[in-house]
């Protein structure tokens, strides 16, 4: 019969039974809890969904992506230009690395593009269809180049759904004819959108025309700006890295201690280095929610003070039916607890909601995650523990007899 | 009535200072007493007399400053305060003048109180404080709240709550000091029969010389000591 378990449930049920009886005073006792609660739950859910979202547009750019540029990685001034790819850079680099399923050699610059009376500042990149796969771009309407517009590199073009509006408007753009510069160019073909990306870089904003196009009447030269590659897999990516290096440093002649004078990225690196931002963030804004968390802990202290005066009388009578203190400081601490908690579950769901609404209005995908409820009811449960004691150790040292004649 | 029983309690040169020097207050002056278990004893004398400190003491709520207190043989000056509380849990009910009931609770969980602290199951609990309600006349009435009753019948339910642990002993301090005469009369016949049909010895404080009439006998504070100790010359002598 007196076993611990069974004095707590009749702890836990005296706890009920107050809270119920003073329906008021408990939904101001926890309002704290349940803000601290609901804005910890709903930054931390926003922080995770924009975590996602970034994370999902990078893999739209290719987890498995690296891109070859010639010149060090290194900051500050550059004293000597590394001499540019080659188009047979490319094919080594397919033929070579067993990591890498496509390379892609590309060359861009700035040019501005005129269709009728309408012009656009975009860029130009000469690149082969190999480009369309590592960086998944897709045809929307018409088609990518043929075999024959590469090699003889006829004056085509596959325009981004920005240069379409910005050119076309509402019109099709396929067979229709663009000046680049100096150069005519066929509308074959035109992608399907992506959007802006995070950093508010818009995707659609390009004009990809054959390589060799590029070389000859554009550019003027062979040079090969950058290669971009995908490999096998998502996790070769750093094995497609080692093999490229090793084998551009062959092909370059670099000596054996001499530093690179190319570089390889790769999507996966900034992709790390955006999560650790966003997780940095979110870490921050769940911090600043915590010190509300703290507040509404000191909320409940405080009321529990005041409810500890105003009910000295129930706890003298209590104490006259034979309460040991003891009793006394465990049902006020378990009431805290149960309160805190149940502030808690339903600060948790006010912050799910929050975390909703506003993810909708901010277009940041829902990320519920189920520790959160654990995460919610403990640090409420620890709340109440931590700032229901000193109220409850002052209810368990009032003197019966003074508390029976209080007012 | 028979030859007295061995004492209940006895108290043996109890005193009760409160305060220190100049300020010191002697509320009980070695005060000495035995009750035996069945017994009626309606304590009185004017304010300041001591009645009430030695009611606190009897009821295990305060500790004497010296003398010794005598409860079924048990030293409860050398009694710890959680002793203390598990000797009230188990052996003594309260009724208070003012009631004291928990608001804005019904009356059967006012009465089921005590029995939650005695670890007893839901079930028991419920038809033993049914029975004790019923037995106080508020059949019918368990699902009230103070506030719906009237003084009498809050009072009532104080009982019920006092005597549903079939207490050894039942302290009433002014029991119908806050309930008009019909009332009052009322409360006293339900403890005078509490007392005669279950040995449930009672102490009870008042002022009132019509309220202690119902006692067997009367014990009289003056001062901080006993002035006179006496069986009641009322219908119950």
């Amino acid at each position: 019969m007196s076993s611990p378990l069974f004095m707590f449930g009749s702890t836990l049920l005296m706890a009920f039974r107050e809270i119920k009886r003073n329906t008021m005073r408990s939904s101001l006792t926890t309002l704290g809890i349940v803000i601290g609660v609901a804005s910890v739950i709903a930054l931390v859910t926003l922080g995770e969904g924009a975590t996602q979202k970034v994370t999902g547009e990078i893999s739209g750019m290719g987890v498995n992506m690296l891109t070859v540029f010639p010149g060090a990685e290194r900051r500050g001034p550059v004293s000597e230009t590394a001499s540019p790819f080659t188009m047979e850079d490319a094919r080594a680099i397919t033929r070579e690395a067993s990591a890498v399923m496509r390379a892609a050699p590309s060359s861009g610059r700035a040019a501005l593009a005129v269709y009728a009376n309408r012009n656009w500042n975009t860029t130009v990149t000469g690149t082969t269809n190999e480009y369309f796969e590592v960086r998944n771009i897709h045809v929307e309407t018409g088609r990518v180049f043929s075999d024959v517009e590469l090699t003889s590199a006829q004056p085509v073009c596959v325009i981004g759904n920005t240069v379409q509006q910005k050119l076309f408007g509402h019109q099709d753009p396929l067979g229709a004819t663009i000046r680049l510069g100096r150069v005519s160019c066929l509308i074959i073909g035109t992608t399907v959108p992506k959007g802006q990306s995070t950093f508010g870089m818009d995707q659609d904003d390009f004009i990809l025309i054959p390589l060799g196009a590029f070389q000859r009447r554009i550019a003027g030269n062979a040079d090969v700006g950058a290669i971009a590659v995908s490999a096998r897999d998502e996790n070769l990516t750093t094995k497609a890295k080692q093999q490229i290096q090793a084998l551009m440093r062959e092909r370059r002649r670099i000596a054996p201690g001499q530093a690179d004078d190319f570089a390889v990225r790769d999507t996966r690196e900034i992709l790390q280095t955006l999560q650790n931002v966003t997780g940095v963030l979110t870490a921050l804004l769940g911090a600043v929610a915590a010190v509300s968390l703290l507040v509404g802990g000191i909320g409940i202290m405080n009321i529990m003070l005041v409810s500890v005066t105003e009910r000295t009388r129930e706890i003298g009578i209590r104490l006259a039916v034979g309460a040991r203190a003891h009793e006394v400081l465990l049902q006020f601490l378990v009431e805290a607890v149960v309160l805190c908690v149940m502030g808690g579950l339903f600060g948790m769901l006010i912050g799910l909601g929050g975390a909703y609404g506003a993810g909708v209005v901010l277009k940041i995908p829902f990320a519920f995650r189920p520790q959160v409820v654990f995460i919610a009811v403990g640090f409420s449960a620890l709340v109440g523990l931590a700032f229901g004691f000193f109220p409850a150790r002052k209810a368990a040292r009032l003197n019966p007899i003074e508390a029976l004649r209080h007012e | 009535m028979g030859a007295p029983e061995a004492a209940l309690l006895e108290l043996r040169q109890v005193r009760k200072i409160y305060g220190q020097g100049e300020s010191e207050v002697r509320a009980l002056a070695g005060v000495d007493l035995s009750i035996a278990a069945g017994e009626f004893v309606a304590a009185m004398g004017p304010s300041g007399s001591g009645k009430s400190t030695c009611m606190n003491i009897l009821g295990c709520l305060d500790r004497p400053s010296s003398g010794a207190y005598l409860f079924r043989g048990v030293d409860a000056t050398q009694l710890s305060l959680d002793q203390l509380a598990l000797l009230r849990r188990h052996y003594l009910g309260f009724v208070f003048q003012g009631f004291n009931l928990l608001a804005r609770t019904t009356a059967l969980e006012n009465v089921e109180l005590p029995l939650i602290y005695r670890r007893m199951r839901a079930g028991e609990r419920r038809e033993r404080a049914l029975r004790a309600l019923r037995d106080v006349g508020l059949g019918g009435r368990e699902h009230h709240t103070p506030g719906e009753l009237s003084g009498g019948q809050q009072q009532r339910v104080a009982i019920a709550r006092a005597i549903v642990t079939e207490p050894s002993l039942l302290l009433a301090d002014e029991p119908t000091g806050n309930l008009d005469t019909a009332r009052s009369v009322e409360i006293m016949n339900l403890l005078v029969e509490l007392n005669r049909s279950r040995g449930i010895t009672i102490v009870m404080v008042t002022h009132e010389p019509d309220i202690a009439a119902f006692a067997r006998r009367t014990v009289v504070f003056r001062d901080g000591l006993i002035e006179r100790d006496e069986a009641a010359t009322g219908i119950y002598a």
